[in-house]
């Protein structure tokens, strides 16, 4: 459905996107996760013709993204990272101006939406503007899907959205799914990843890993401790100072560290030298995030 | 010792609507407060009359020593500020914008320069004094701008959502800077998303529909819901107010 092929796209003197060579085949949602300033937009904006590279080939529902960039239009629905809509229209108006534009109607596609746009149905008279965060959101997508597209493209739909809604907005992706809908997506939310059927992990341009969830967690090359102790921030130092200690990361209330040699008995006892109590050591499997770090690690 | 923040009964109404319902909380010095709640719940507006530019329709509160009715402008002088969007000055260099701020926030002309080697040093950043900011990686934009927003050696800091977007390395280095300023005894006042970083601070307060429904530390609010992870304690609170509190 999405085929990209050595796309390259420079600003300046920033290398943008550096050769980025990825499939998404049909109904599938596949991640781009990354950081800001990683290349996500770029990417985005460039399959949904927004923008040209500077080599290499991409299709989209078997369109080419330059060649037939007109065509393209009618197949791709596309949501930006920035609130895009009409400000001063309400949300009825909204969704009935961008069916007209695609030459249908809000009726004909009504059942694509319906869930979503059922949430938003008492606030139809209302102005864009004054939606809230996660109506907004919503709003976006109806709109961007009102044209029965067959890909969507989603820019950071969940930056500086609560942790309930985002959930509530990857259960909405899920039903498009079901519908054969093919979904890019992008994210700086690591816990999102999982929720993807393959990702792409971004950074300065370029795919540090294309793999499903499982694929990811698989490359983590070494066994993961998670360790707690009754003093968390001087465990994170005595930790790093440890000489066995290969990395060591905060993660919520416990820190997750890697050794250098296998013998996570000989941690418990340094760690008690150290004047720590109640320290726990379990093996744990590793997540995005770990992966993430430990693919970025300098 | 001197609270940093004291405030009770804090109301804020538009109209008919309540966005902030006496709110009543305080923050230790040197004490790291974590400031949660859904889209819409009223962090922001809390937030607006704790930073003195927004009135409180009722109730009453100190921020760093001084009363949230009476002396709004003597508190924006006094706390530090760091805000979602990065606001340091592109087109300046980092000096330049150190240099500016300062000024603003009334530190003593002699007094500018030695801390202004001193911070670079401590964030290890000597390197980059006379770099425009518009030419620096994110990662590196957040950390002067906490830097710069501490630079007055205000009693109390307040970030919002200072994490956004960041890879996961840069966010847990500016987490250790965020220990650092409250270890030098600067209270921090902070919103997230990312309910990992609620495990860090020593206090959380979650914000439903205007009210704190709960305040406490991560540990015992976890016992309390009986639940494994902040993560979870915030789902209990704010799932079934997800869909009244989207709609305003």
């Amino acid at each position: 459905m999405i085929s990209c092929l050595g796309i390259s796209k420079k600003y300046v003197s920033v290398e943008a996107l550096k050769d980025i060579t990825f499939e998404v085949p049909q109904g599938e949602i596949f991640g781009v996760i990354g950081p800001d300033g990683a290349g996500k937009t770029t990417l985005f904006r460039i399959l949904t013709t927004l923008m040209l590279a500077d080599s290499g080939t991409a299709t989209v529902n078997g369109l080419d993204v330059v060649k037939d960039y007109r065509e393209i239009r009618n197949h791709v629905g596309y949501m930006p990272g920035r609130f895009s809509l009409y400000r001063d229209l309400t949300v009825e108006e909204n969704l009935n101006f961008f069916a007209k534009v695609f030459h249908t109607t809000v009726k004909e596609n009504y059942d694509l939406v319906k869930d979503i746009y059922v949430q938003l149905e008492p606030f139809r008279k209302r102005r864009a503007d004054a939606l809230s965060g996660g109506m907004k959101q919503k709003l976006a997508l109806s709109c961007a899907l009102i044209h029965k597209p067959a890909a969507l493209f989603l820019d950071e739909p969940t930056t500086g959205v609560d942790p309930v809604s985002r959930k509530e907005f990857w259960g909405m992706l899920q039903n498009l799914k079901r519908q054969g809908i093919t979904i890019l997506v992008s994210t700086p939310y690591m816990d999102e990843a999982a929720l993807c059927d393959r990702m792409a992990l971004i950074r300065n341009g370029s795919f540090l890993a294309i793999d499903t969830p499982e694929g990811i967690t698989a490359q983590f090359s070494k066994p993961l401790w998670a360790v707690r102790s009754n003093r968390m921030s001087k465990l994170l130092a005595d930790l790093r100072a440890g000489d066995g200690v290969e990395s060591c990361f905060a993660f919520g209330d416990r820190h997750h560290v890697t050794l250098k040699r296998e013998e996570p008995g000989r941690l418990r006892e340094y760690l008690a030298n150290q004047g720590h109590q109640d320290v726990e050591i379990d093996r744990i499997q590793p997540g995005i995030e770990d992966c993430f770090i430990r693919l970025t690690m300098p | 010792m001197k609270k940093a923040i004291e405030v009770e009964n804090l109301t804020k109404r538009f109209g008919s609507f309540t966005a902030v319902n006496a709110i009543s909380f305080d923050v230790a010095q040197g004490e790291i407060f974590g400031f949660l709640g859904a889209n819409g719940a009223g962090k922001t507006t809390a937030m607006r009359m704790l930073c003195g530019l927004s009135r409180p329709t009722s109730g009453k509160g100190a921020v760093a020593g001084f009363d949230m009715i009476r002396q709004p402008e003597e508190i924006k002088r006094h706390i530090g500020y760091m805000s979602q969007r990065f606001s340091l000055y592109e087109d300046l260099a980092v000096w330049e914008n150190i240099r500016l701020f300062a000024g603003i926030y009334g530190v003593p002309e002699k007094e500018i320069a030695p801390r202004t080697d001193g911070m670079l040093a401590r964030i290890g950043f000597e390197s980059g004094r006379n770099t425009r900011v518009k030419e620096l990686p994110l990662g590196w934009k957040q950390k002067l701008s906490f830097a710069v927003a501490i630079f007055h050696e205000p009693k109390i800091v307040f970030l919002d959502e200072p994490t956004g977007g960041v890879d996961p390395l840069t966010r847990r280095r500016f987490w250790e800077m965020i220990y650092d300023a409250a270890d030098r005894g600067i209270s921090v006042f902070v919103t997230t998303h990312y309910m990992d970083e609620a495990e860090y601070c020593n206090r959380v307060s979650i914000m439903v529909d205007g009210r704190i429904d709960a305040l406490d530390t991560p540990k015992n609010l976890k016992q309390q819901f009986g639940v494994r992870s902040m993560d979870e304690v915030f789902h209990r609170l704010a799932r079934e107010n997800a869909l009244t509190s989207n709609a305003n």
